[in-house]
């Protein structure tokens, strides 16, 4: 399935993902981040149980410097 | 007050330290980490952003700045609309369970100056949304009180456009919203130099947030430094009451028994 992340397309990615396989397969710490599916966020705890839907756009953001 | 139990309330959060600093701007996060301990401050600013997906094994200011020994406060630099700003500190408060959030809707990036029909906007919607908001404002006492009357947790008004380092620009305005306000103020932005951080905390400020006056210093760790010093200072010197300005000199020494 296509899954559009932080403005960049993934073309190839497997069926039925869950977020957290995505951020797995990503190798993104998920202590630090947050995450927007379709501009809903996804609450940590819904981690495993949202399945990612071909042409879903997610946001995944951290924390960096800043004023 | 005894100066060494004069504390900073925010929104029921306890604070020795008046200082805020940013952790933009730096060379390294470990130049930021050093800074900050220099520092004496408490609370950072940070940014919110993409994850680097091509480089996950960046390093993360999490790891130089521990977020559970200093509260972090998400700023929502970059939004130029209240949805925008609402959308960024939703995902921070996901990111790092944080309700205390620095909100800054700008204008114009030639002078950054705050949107404030937006900012009111943005406000109304996070404090619905449980969020405690300390608001970047323009130095305008009208604005500043309506942005109080709204529930936010610190009025932050700008000294002087974001990263000018120009200082104190209206002294009077700045005075004018300490007065009329019963929540912490806190200058933000456009502090240069330690005197400036001085001047706002003697003018009665409950503190100041500064980033580009250290970061951008020849030695940031100095002057992180000299402006826990500054705002000390500063502090005392508003406890302490000055003196009355007079037009005329007023000898120290007594001048009868002059022999």
């Amino acid at each position: 399935m296509k899954l559009i992340i932080n403005g960049e397309t993934y073309a190839e990615l497997k069926a039925d993902m869950s977020v957290l396989d995505l951020l797995t397969y990503l190798n993104l710490p998920k202590a630090k981040i947050a995450v927007e599916c379709n501009k809903e966020i996804v609450p940590k705890s819904g981690y495993k149980t949202v399945l990612l839907q071909d042409g879903d756009v997610l946001e995944i953001i951290t924390f960096i410097g800043g004023g | 007050m005894a100066a060494d139990t004069d504390k900073l309330v925010i929104a029921g959060r306890e604070f020795s330290s008046r200082l805020v600093i940013g952790t933009g701007k730096y060379e390294t996060y470990q130049q930021n980490a050093d800074a900050l301990a220099a520092s004496g401050a408490e609370i950072v600013t940070v940014a919110v952003r993409r994850v680097n997906l091509t480089n996950p094994d960046e390093p993360l200011l999490v790891d130089f700045i521990d977020p559970k020994k200093t509260v972090y406060l998400p700023n929502t630099a970059g939004c130029f609309t209240g949805e925008d700003a609402v959308r960024t500190l939703r995902l921070a408060r996901e990111a790092g369970g944080w309700d205390l959030v620095k909100l800054e809707v700008l204008s114009d990036p030639k002078h950054l100056y705050p949107d404030m029909e937006e900012t009111m906007r943005a406000a109304k919607l996070l404090i619905a949304d449980g969020f405690e908001v300390m608001v970047y404002c323009s130095d305008d006492p009208v604005f500043a009180r309506k942005l109080e009357d709204l529930g936010c947790a610190a009025i932050m008004p700008l000294g002087a456009p974001i990263g000018s380092g120009l200082g104190i620009q209206n002294q009077v305005n700045i005075r004018l919203i300490v007065e009329q306000t019963t929540v912490p103020v806190i200058v933000d932005a456009g502090v240069g130099t330690a005197s400036d951080a001085a001047i706002a905390m003697e003018l009665g400020c409950d503190g100041v947030l500064m980033n580009t006056a250290i970061a951008e210093a020849k030695d940031p760790i100095l002057m992180a430094k000299a402006m826990k010093h500054a705002v000390k200072a500063g502090r005392h010197a508003y406890l302490a009451g000055r003196m009355p300005r007079k037009k005329y000199a007023d000898p120290s020494s007594p001048l009868a028994g002059l022999i």
